[in-house]
This record gives C-alpha cells, structure tokens and sequence, in this order.
C-alpha cells in the first residue's frame, strides 16, 4: 500500500512537470503570441514611463507580440548582458551604449540587422550614427537617441555676475573667477570621468586613437595640453574640487541647488535639472557649446544609444524584436519619446517643430551639428574605464599629467584587444 | 597468548588485497550508508568539486570572454582557448602584471588591521558587558544591530556619511572649524574609511564569540585568583585570556579568512576608477574576470593563489596553536 502512494505521487510530480514543460512550449509555438524582452538602460524615474508607454502602443498595434520590460541600470547592463549572452539567455532586445555596439557584435552576440524589418527606413537616420553602429560593413544596431556634451549653466548667477557664456576654457576661467566673486556660487563642477574629458582632448584637437596610422593618441602633446588646462581649473578653484566616488551625482546636486554656475553634461541630464530648486523657473537653465581650446575649435563627444538585437534568440523571437526596434526608432515613437523626456532623436525626420520648439533640445540641436564620433574601434568602454582611472589619479595629484597618460596609452595595448597592433609613443 | 593474538592479524593482512574488493565488501554490507550519503556527496560535488576543478583549469589556460564556447541559443560556438601550463601563475608571482604583490600587501595589511581592531575592541565590549550592569541587555541588543545589517546596505549608508560635499563627517568637522577631510578621494583616507567600515561591521560578531567564551570560565577561577591577591590585570593576563584561548583561535582564524576575502565594502565603497590603490586581491579577480576585458584565466589564477595562500595560513596557524597548546 505505502509502495502505491509512493508510486502515484511520483507519476503526479511528473505529470506536472510535463505541463510544466508544455506550458514553456506553447510560447514558441507558431499560432500564439511571441513574448519577447527588453532591457531599457534609461533612467528610471525619468524616462522609463515613456518608454513604457510606447511598450503598450506597440502591443496595440502588434497583437501577435508581448513586450517584457525590464529597466537595467545603465553602469552595470553590460557586463549583465555579456554574461546572459554567454548563457544563451541574454534578452531579445538591449538599449546599448553605442560604446558597446562594437564589443558585443565582435564577441557575436548581436544579430546583423541588415535587410531586416528593423532597417527599413535606415536611409532617414543620421549617417554618422548609423556608420557608428556598423562592424565590418555590417549593421549591428539601430540608433535609438543620440546626445553630446554642452555647457549648461545657470542664467540667473550670469546674469547677476554680468558675464556671458564662455567661448574658450580661458574665458571660462575669467568668467568663474568673476562669478565666484559676485555672487559667491562657485564657477564649474567636472565629473572626473574620462568620457567628460573629451571635449578638453577635441578642443586642443587631440584625439584618443588615430585609426588611420594605427597609433594611441591621447598622450600625445594634445592630450597632455587638455588635461592640463583641467588640472588647472581644479587647482586654481575655478573648477570644484570633484568627489571621486560619487562624482556625478554630486555634481548634479550641486548644479541643481544653485551651488555651481556650470556644468558640463549632456541631453539626458537636463530633466533631472529642471527638478531642482536653482530650475524651478524652466528658462533659467541654459545650454552653450562646450568652450573650444587652445586649437581654436571646440570639440564634444557623440554619444547615444543603440537597439540592438539578440544573436541566440530563435528565428520567431528575432523578426519580433526586429519589428519592436522599428517601431520603437520610428520617426513618431522618437518625437514622442523627444517632447516627453529631452532626449534627442536619431534621424532627421523626427525633429519636428514639436521637437524644436523646446529651447534646450534646441540649442543641443545645434550642439550635435558639431559632434565628434568616437573611434571606430571595438572596446572603446573598456578604452574609458583604463583613462578614468588614471584621470582620476591625475586630478588627485598622484600622478603627474604625462605619467597618467603614458599609463593609459599603455594600458590600452596590453588590456584592449582591438588596440594590440596600435603603436605607442 | 600476545603471539597467539598477533600471529592471526599479520596471517589476515595478504587476505586485505585491493581496494576495489574491499569497496565492494563494505558496499555489500553497508549500501544503505552509501545510499544515505550519495546525494551529500552529489551535491558537493556540484557545488564545490566541479566549480573548484574547472577554476583550476582554467587557471592553466588563456580563456578569455572572445575564445570560450559560447551558447547562443540554437547556435554553439566552440571554445577556441588552449593550455598554457604555468604561464599566468609565472606572470602573476614573477610580478610582471605589475598587480599582484602591491595588492597582496594591502590585502595584508587590511587584513591584520581589521582583524586586529575587530578581537581588541570585540574583547573591550565583551568584558564591559560581561559584567552586572543595568541595561545589559539593551547594550547587548544595541552592540549586536551592526551585524544584523546587510554588508552592502552598511556600505551604501557608511559612503553617503562618507562624501566630501554632502556626508555626515564633514558637515560636523565644518561646525567643529576644521576643513573637510576627502574620505573616499584620497588614497590614505579611503584605506582608513574602508577599514572603518569593516570594523563596525566585523565587532559585533567578535564581541558575541568572546562574551560566550567569557562565560564559559568558571567564577571558582577568579575567586581563587583574588584569594591569591592576583591584581585585575593579573586576573585577566592569567585567567581571562588563557581561558579564552579556544574561542580566540577559532574566531581570530575565521576574521581573517573572511577578512582576507571581504568583497563587498571595498567594491561598493570606491568604484573602480577611484579604488586603484585599495582594491584587496579578491576585488580584483572580481574585475578580471567580469571588468572589462573578462580575463578568466586571469581571474581563476587569482583564485587559485588565494586559495592556496588562506590554506597554507590555515595550516600553519593550527600547527602554531597545537604546539602552544602541547607545550602547556
């Protein structure tokens, strides 16, 4: 008798793990709607709801698919990524930093978006992104929003200092040092993060590596020249001493109290801005290019994010998440996500008069006319990771300008493996 | 008669041969043992056997996120990484990753530091709370709350007092007229902050260890000790410390094996970018391995050398303690 209720709660246990197992099945089936994920990297607070608002949008036209949404914070998606897309279990869909485009495709997680419904209408996208989503010829990702860096300041202070917006990091200097004595707010916050040395490396103009030649750049007479001007700054109280752990956020809170009269950031930032006490009054925030050095041109990174597709994902999962990035790149899907968030479209068509009639995405308009695309070479995240840490122990005084530098170049071609042939001074 | 019992011992030991007969004479009669064991067995093997040999392999290795095999959904990739033999273990102890020996001292000294304050003030608590005073339980409750905080939450609350603008600390030495103090920027200020961290995070459980041991010598000891005119410091020197002895080892052991392989303050407290001085050897297998570049090799010979290095502390430091112990 015991023998029997033995028998019969194994067979009930397996019975129920076959359900169980039809259950998983019958998602993949061919009639029944197809369930695909999407990993947003945004900001959660700020421009999640939007997106989610899309999600459903996309579901009322496209019966047949269901959209998972899953906000990934930004600094930790892509190594999360890497290891699901090692597993086989990576989601179907990723808003990629167009930083990591390159990597993911040469490790073949990404799936080649040519001639698929995603790229449809890829003829109206800026180029110059679309060439920054490209590996070998082929086109691994679809430009979602694109962004570059710009001086914002506070209008008010300038205005009460008397001072106009910098044209060149010297003016900027006088400028601070007239604000600082004005109104006591102090003259700029750097977040003392590579990516936000940039515009100091175009503006003398250096770059970080010459594809060209073959050769690491950034230590060069250039690159010494910019990260002297900011040491400068630092050391002479233009610029606020940075917090190096928690550099960004003290920044922005700075920035938003009315503490500091400029900051240099990008697109994504001002809504968080406009929550502050010092942007309470929407007009008082005010966007210039970033100053130009001593090259007489300014310079400012493009940045931006990619939709990018899941190479593991099975045939059905890849035409839906091909038709979900189409739709979410879309000339409408960008105007809405534009005028709902300040994020900045892609492509040409969606710059409305919606879109510009707001002054900020307007001056960022004008801004990324100018912007310079980073080196078309795979790893360029892990090229910034190796040059903050080394800029950070420049800002620190650990090191001396030329040292940092010689470490990072160094560190570029033993770490990096795109760099490995590249030359070195 | 002691030839008699002898003779049939040494006749019996031809009949002991091989290993495999005398498995299968302990199967026959003790199956149900092995049965009983098998699934521990299984699920060591899983979780400790497979991981650890794989981690040794790949320590002899190049592997690396571009050569392992990879699963992409119906598609495999083979791995494409070969045997290197000693390669990455002669790159690490020769020095030349420039990482290793830099990061071994710190770890070290973070160590000994930590684990030092962690028994000394954890002995000071135990012996005030040993005694009778009112609220002891209350005292207790309050000393131990720091153990019952997550690592991670301690560390996000600790580096928010920590921050040079808006933290705690530098708005009370702004109000005391000292400047503020960079915790985290600096490269000595944040191995103290660290340190700081850990020890507000370690004593608690030091202090619950040694009030046990404390409890456990008996009174008779002290009261013959006072009989003999021993002075306080007398009685702890030669009656409370001795008689801790067995805790002390067993908990001083543990501290530094945990110590030693502490990932989360120093992780989460400094960033990467920032951590280039302070990162003990176990965070920076961590970012071999799932940094940028995902060097496993790397990151398993790392683990390996750590391994191998608490197991060679472990050993010694119970061989020191027998002998000590033989010796009295």
């Amino acid at each position: 008798m015991r023998r029997g209720i033995a028998a019969t709660a194994l067979v009930a246990s397996l019975a129920l793990a076959a359900t169980a197992c039809g259950g998983d099945s019958e998602d993949k089936a061919a009639g029944g709607p197809v369930t695909i994920t999407w990993w947003d990297t945004s900001d959660a607070t700020n421009e999640a709801p939007t997106y989610k608002k899309l999600i459903e949008k996309f579901e009322a036209a496209h019966k047949d698919i269901k959209v998972t949404y899953q906000n990934v914070p930004f600094a930790e998606a892509e190594q999360k990524y890497k290891t699901a897309a090692q597993a086989g279990n990576a989601p179907d869909v990723l808003r990629a930093d167009v930083g990591w485009t390159a990597g993911l495709a040469e490790n073949q997680y990404l799936a080649p978006l040519d001639g698929t419904p995603a790229t449809k209408e890829i003829d109206s996208f800026n180029q110059g992104l679309v060439d920054g989503a490209k590996v070998n010829g082929k086109l691994y990702g679809v430009p979602q929003v694109t962004d570059a860096l710009a001086l914002l300041y506070n209008k008010e202070v300038f205005a009460k200092a008397g001072v106009q917006p910098p044209k060149t990091w010297a003016e900027l200097s006088t400028a601070a040092k007239t604000i600082k004595q004005k109104t006591g707010v102090d003259g700029i916050y750097l977040n003392p993060d590579s990516y936000f040395a940039l515009p100091f490396l175009y503006g003398e103009g250096g770059t970080m590596v010459d594809t060209g030649t073959k050769k690491i750049t950034v230590n060069d007479e250039a690159g010494k020249k910019a990260l002297q001007t900011v040491v400068d700054m630092v050391k002479s109280g233009v610029a606020v001493k940075p917090d190096f752990t928690d550099g960004y956020n003290n920044m922005q809170a700075a920035f938003k109290d009315g503490k500091v009269a400029m900051v240099v950031n990008g697109p994504w930032s001002t809504a968080d801005d406009l929550t502050g006490k010092a942007f309470k009054n929407k007009d008082n925030l005010g966007v210039a290019p970033v100053p130009s050095g001593s090259a007489g041109k300014a310079g400012t990174p493009t940045g931006g994010h990619n939709l990018v597709v899941y190479n593991g994902a099975d045939a059905a999962h890849k035409t839906a998440a091909q038709k979900f990035v189409a739709f979410m790149t879309s000339a409408a899907s960008q105007e809405f996500a534009a005028t709902e968030t300040g994020v900045l479209p892609t492509r040409d068509d969606a710059y409305t008069v919606k879109v510009v009639a707001d002054p900020i995405r307007a001056s960022f308009k004008n801004v990324l006319a100018d912007s310079t695309a980073r080196p078309a070479v795979s790893g360029v995240s892990d090229m910034f990771t190796e040059w903050t840490k080394q800029y950070i122990e420049i800002l620190k005084g650990n090191t001396t300008v030329e040292k940092g530098l010689d470490t990072t170049a160094e560190k570029w071609k033993t770490n990096i493996n795109s760099l490995k042939e590249y030359s070195v001074d | 008669m002691k030839t008699a019992t002898a003779d049939p011992a040494t006749a019996a030991r031809p009949a002991r041969a091989g290993l495999l007969t005398r498995m299968k004479r302990s199967y026959d009669r003790h199956w149900y043992a092995w049965a009983m064991v098998l699934p521990v067995v299984l699920v060591i093997g899983v979780l400790i056997a497979y991981p650890l040999g794989r981690g040794v392999y790949l320590s002899f290795t190049d592997a690396n996120e571009l050569n392992v095999a990879k699963q992409l959904g119906a598609t495999e990739i083979p791995a494409t990484y070969q045997f290197v033999g000693f390669d990455n273990y002669w790159r690490v102890l020769s020095g030349a990753d420039g990482e290793f020996y830099p990061k071994l001292l710190w770890t070290v000294v973070w160590t000994a530091s930590c684990v030092f304050l962690h028994y000394t003030i954890g002995l000071g608590l135990a012996l005030l709370l040993n005694r009778k005073l009112k609220g002891r339980s209350l005292y207790r409750v309050l000393l131990i709350l720091p153990w019952a905080v997550p690592a991670f939450v301690a560390t996000y609350v600790w580096r928010m007092m920590y921050n040079s603008e808006s933290g705690i600390f530098n708005a009370v030495l702004g109000q005391l007229g000292i400047g503020p103090v960079d915790w985290l920027g600096d490269t000595f200020m944040q191995k103290v902050a660290v340190i700081g961290v850990n020890v507000w995070l370690g004593v608690p459980f030091m202090m619950v260890a040694i009030l046990g041991g404390l409890q456990a010598i008996s009174s008779e000891q002290y009261e013959a000790a006072e009989m003999d005119g021993a002075t306080p410091w007398q009685r702890f020197r030669h009656v409370t410390l001795p008689g801790l002895r067995p805790v002390s080892a067993t908990v001083i052991m543990l501290g530094t094996i945990w110590t030693f392989n502490m990932f989360p303050i120093i992780y989460l407290m400094l960033g990467e970018a920032n951590a280039l001085h302070s990162e003990i050897l176990v965070t920076y297998a961590y970012r071999l391995a799932f940094g940028s570049v995902r060097d496993y090799a790397g990151a398993a010979t790392y683990g390996i050398l750590i391994l191998s290095m608490l197991l060679v502390f472990a050993v010694f430091y119970r061989r020191i303690l027998d002998r000590q112990e033989a010796v009295r």
